[in-house]
């Protein structure tokens, strides 16, 4: 009974664990690599100058309020991240929702950013700021 | 009796070693002239590269090369494989024997300046890389060319539709391997083709 018991308990360690290692925003990482991966490339390290990274990248730790409006309408001015000038414009992902942006921010915070969640509430009023522009 | 089999066994491991070492095989058609086998070779060609130089066939000449078809504002594998080109130009950037040949097939956008700036931005310092512009009426007939995929799509992202392949070319203008260049373990396989080119004198 005792080892039984404590096979049960050993079963729920090894699912807390390898729960802990699973990405929890699988949405978030299917729109990654069908929308960003092929310029930023699925391990996030970009092409040399030519497309930046999200890997371990200055630009994205200080601008993440700034994601939502870059995800939906692109980038036209040029950014500068670790030193480095990027000047090609990215195209916006209008087809995206806003839960979807929610979902493929989340992912990316979580993969290369500070790790937080951000609340749909959030991303709503992030995206106000770029649709007054339009 | 254990003579012979011995000596079979020995034939046979020298035969099967033999195998292994056997040259990269020339791809492509062939066929008999004259009693003699004629294989299939790049077709003649003449470009102007990101520095604009002249380019043809002989600039490639007593070297061995790797043929892409690309585009810089290509949203879809291209970037995928150039970073697989840049791995290969690590390894073999020292090599002077070594050379890359990519084509763009914009032939609207990617004009010598932009192509420069691309191969700069890359951080490209290899003199033997070039890039060059396609025109437009001359894109499906390199691509074939090189046993490649290319043409203008307005459905395609970017307005172009290729595949990722990379092509070996060696001194003769034959061409000996190739591979999927979005596929990392099938360029490594690639590189060991390359390494054998190399060692069998180009």
């Amino acid at each position: 009974m005792k080892v039984c018991d404590f096979g049960i308990l050993a079963g729920l360690f090894v699912l807390l664990f390898s729960r802990c290692d699973r990405n929890p925003f699988p949405q978030g990482e299917r729109l990654y690599n069908a929308h960003c991966a092929s310029c930023h490339m699925e391990d996030g390290t970009g092409l040399v100058a030519w497309y930046p990274p999200l890997k371990k990248s200055d630009y994205l730790l200080k601008n993440q309020s700034m994601l939502p409006c870059i995800i939906r309408f692109g980038l036209e001015e040029s950014i500068t991240v670790n030193g480095v000038v990027y000047d090609l414009p990215m195209d916006g992902l209008r087809q995206l929702d806003e839960a979807e942006i929610n979902n493929l921010i989340n992912f990316i915070s979580y993969r290369w950013g500070d790790k937080r969640f951000v609340q749909p509430e959030t991303i709503s009023e992030q995206l106000t700021e770029c649709s007054e522009q339009e | 009796m254990n003579k012979y089999l011995l000596f079979g066994i020995s034939i046979y491991f020298l035969y099967s070693c033999g195998a292994k070492n056997q040259p990269l095989p020339v791809l492509g058609e062939k066929f008999v002239q004259d009693g003699d086998t004629v294989f299939y070779r790049i077709p003649e060609f003449a470009f102007i590269n990101q520095d604009s130089q002249h380019i043809s066939n002989s600039t490639f000449r007593n070297k061995i090369y790797v043929a892409d078809f690309f585009f810089t504002a290509c949203p879809t594998i291209c970037p995928k494989v150039k970073k697989q080109m840049l791995r290969i130009n690590d390894r073999f950037d020292r090599e002077d024997q070594v050379a890359f040949l990519s084509h763009s097939i914009d032939y609207r956008t990617d004009s010598v300046p932009r192509l420069k700036l691309y191969s700069d931005k890359l951080g490209i310092e290899n003199p033997n890389w070039h890039f060059v512009q396609l025109a437009k009426d001359s894109i499906e007939y390199f691509a074939n060319a090189y046993f490649n995929v290319a043409f203008e799509d307005e459905t395609a992202p970017g307005g172009f539709d290729h595949s990722g392949r990379l092509i070996l070319v060696d001194k003769d203008r034959h061409i000996r391997s190739y591979c999927d260049g979005t596929d990392e373990e099938d360029v490594d396989r690639f590189m060991v083709d390359m390494q054998k080119l190399l060692g069998e004198g180009l």
